[in-house]
């Protein structure tokens, strides 16, 4: 199977100060597309920072980062954004949903950035919300929506641009068990019915277990791959 | 167009917020409104009369000062004067002191150097002939609600009679009417017979405020007036002639420079307004920073969130100021109603909007420019991570 995102002796240092941490060391690490990868690891130990520079939210310190061909790593701020806009979803541990807008709105928000007309980004919008099965929540704001549903429709928010590849923050982390099953199951039919390729950073092992791979980080270092059998 | 929502919805984030800075803007260019169209009476003063061919001569020491009336037969007879005329400002309250409007005790050809001002055969001779008799504009005669016949007692505050009154009392002969509405304030004026003036009055006989010259030959009013100066120079009244225009100009600069009063008083109101507003929005990013940083993850570009602050801001301070002006355009009619010419001020028109659109966009971009250089420039795993 292709490699869809290729990462080759990245480094990544922060300066806090005059101290420089190191958060991530030389790591190399191959996932190939229409993977659901699972990444777990202690707090600290960069699983997020690995994931912004997957995302393109965050450059390397040394290394590469190959993602669909393109070598992102290299890419200027804008022309990472518009790469963003075109191949990556993004689900967060808080949703991030913009309290102000209606989910429809929100959902859309990726649009914008498109030349799509204004009908058809509703459309759109409607059936990505469809598919995450918030279709009759359209109108509802943020705040009118329990957690799990926010995670759906952020999750709508991610896939309506139809990106390659999805990466999720801890998207359980505030979720009860239920909403939880909930929304792994929906990023697990994504991944088998849609063919999305899914990054996702998780302290639970139960959430874990969705994905068809995890990845274990330590101290900024690949520990070990494991491969679980699915649920 | 397309992000108007997000823009919309930002605002709406804090209704009560906002509807304050919008009340405050409002009130900023109300103000700017009506001391705008203050200034703008005064900067256009003469500019629209429409006798460009007379001339004024007046004391050259001070306005105020009268000249004799033996000069009116020899500014008559300088070379390319076509007639000459001659009036008496009079000061006169009716009813009450707030009932101000200008009027002046004027000789019987005065009305004939003004064209513009339709008043038919019959009233302009029934002018000439009625000693006490006087003739208002139309819009001064509408807001008292005179018609022709009615006696209009007006109270001396310069010129008592000879017997010690200040009780005069004119009979209405005549209405005239100023074709050119932009001119309409020329209405709001009394003239009554010089002659009775002069006979009646306690002192000042023999003199006239100023006169007025219709010059036959337009081109040549500089050379006029020149030549209407050096009828008096070296004299104890010597005058200083120039055009209506010029005139008009000058009058009004004794109030002082109403430009730059103005222009100061709206420095201090737009100073506080930019910073009010500009905390507005500064607070109103710096609460939204993790929803710019969203933003910025699905693949808004720097420049679109610079972008979005700057037109939430521009839009914030043209909804308030647009409101603003509105109010400022009722404010202007009702006052030019209520007071009459005793301000002058013009309609809040275009060119009024103009430069208050002009002011909303440049305070729009001005306050919203640091916050949208923070939203602009935010990294976006710091803002997530809420650093």
């Amino acid at each position: 199977m292709n490699s869809l995102v290729e990462v080759s002796g990245v480094s990544k240092v922060y300066a806090r100060g005059r101290e420089q941490i190191e958060v991530l060391h030389h790591l190399d690490l191959q996932i190939p597309t229409g993977d659901f990868v699972a990444l777990m690891g202690p707090s600290g130990s960069g699983k997020t920072t690995l994931l912004n520079l997957i995302g393109g939210l965050d450059v390397p310190t040394d290394g590469s980062i190959t993602v669909g061909g393109e070598r992102i790593d290299r890419l200027s701020e804008g022309a990472l954004a518009r790469w963003r806009a075109a191949h990556v979803g993004f689900v967060f541990q808080f949703y991030n949903l913009l309290p102000v807008l209606t989910a429809r709105r929100n959902v859309e928000l990726p649009l914008l950035l498109t030349r799509l007309s204004a009908a058809q980004r509703r459309r759109n919008a409607d059936i990505a919300l469809e598919l995450v099965g918030l279709r009759d929540r359209s109108a509802h704001k943020p705040g009118e929506l329990s957690g799990g549903q926010q995670q759906r429709v952020a999750i709508a928010r991610a896939i309506v641009s139809d990106p390659t590849l999805l990466v999720c923050d801890e998207p359980t982390g505030d979720l009860d068990r239920q909403s939880a099953a909930e929304v792994l199951s929906l990023l697990q039919r994504l991944n088998r019915e849609h063919g999305k390729t899914i990054i996702m950073v998780t302290h639970d092992p139960k959430a874990a277990e969705y994905a068809s791979h995890t990845l274990h980080l330590d101290k900024g270092t690949l520990v070990e791959h494991g491969e679980l059998p699915l649920p | 167009m397309k992000y108007l929502h997000l823009v919309l919805s930002a605002l709406l984030r804090r209704k009560t917020r906002t509807i304050f800075t919008l009340l405050s803007v409002l009130a900023a260019f109300l103000l700017f409104g009506l001391l705008d169209s203050v200034r703008s009476a005064f900067a256009n003063a003469g500019h629209d009369i429409a006798g460009v061919d007379r001339l004024v001569t007046v004391s050259r020491i001070s306005f105020t000062l009268s000249l004799p009336k033996s000069l009116l037969e020899r500014i008559a007879s300088t070379p390319g004067v076509a007639e000459v005329s001659y009036a008496n400002w009079f000061g006169g309250v009716y009813q009450d002191p707030k009932n101000f409007f200008a009027n002046e005790a004027v000789a019987a050809n005065f009305l004939d150097l003004y064209p513009e001002w339709q008043l038919s055969p019959a009233e302009r001779e029934a002018f000439r002939n009625t000693r006490t008799g006087a003739v208002v504009g139309e819009r001064l005669a509408r807001k008292y609600q005179w018609k022709l016949g009615d006696k209009i007692p007006l109270q001396a505050t310069i010129f008592p009679q000879k017997g010690g009154s200040n009780a005069w009392t004119f009979d209405l002969v005549g209405i005239f009417h100023e074709n050119d509405p932009k001119q309409k304030d020329q209405e709001d004026v009394l003239f009554f017979n010089w002659d009775y003036f002069d006979e009646a009055r306690a002192f000042g006989n023999g003199n006239v405020g100023w006169y007025v010259s219709r010059v036959s030959d337009r081109k040549m009013a500089a050379r006029v007036a020149q030549a209407i100066d050096m009828l008096s120079v070296n004299s104890d009244h010597e005058t200083k002639t120039q055009t209506e225009q010029a005139f008009q100009a000058s009058f009004v600069s004794q109030f002082g420079d109403i430009g730059m009063i103005v222009g100061m008083i709206m420095s201090a109101v737009f100073f506080t307004l930019i910073l009010l507003t500009g905390n507005t929005m500064a607070q109103a990013v710096r609460e939204r920073v993790p929803e710019f940083a969203v933003l910025k993850t699905i693949g808004f570009s720097n420049r679109s969130v610079l972008l979005l602050v700057l037109a939430e801001s521009v839009l914030l301070i043209v909804l308030g100021g647009a409101a603003g002006l509105l109010l400022a355009g009722v404010a202007v009619s009702a006052l030019s109603v209520s007071i009459g010419g005793a301000l002058p001020m013009l309609p809040v028109g275009a060119p009024i909007w103009a430069r208050g659109l002009a002011i909303m966009v440049l305070i729009g971009l001005l306050v919203g420019s640091l916050p949208a250089r923070r939203g602009m420039r935010l990294r976006i795993v710091d803002a997530l991570a809420g650093r």
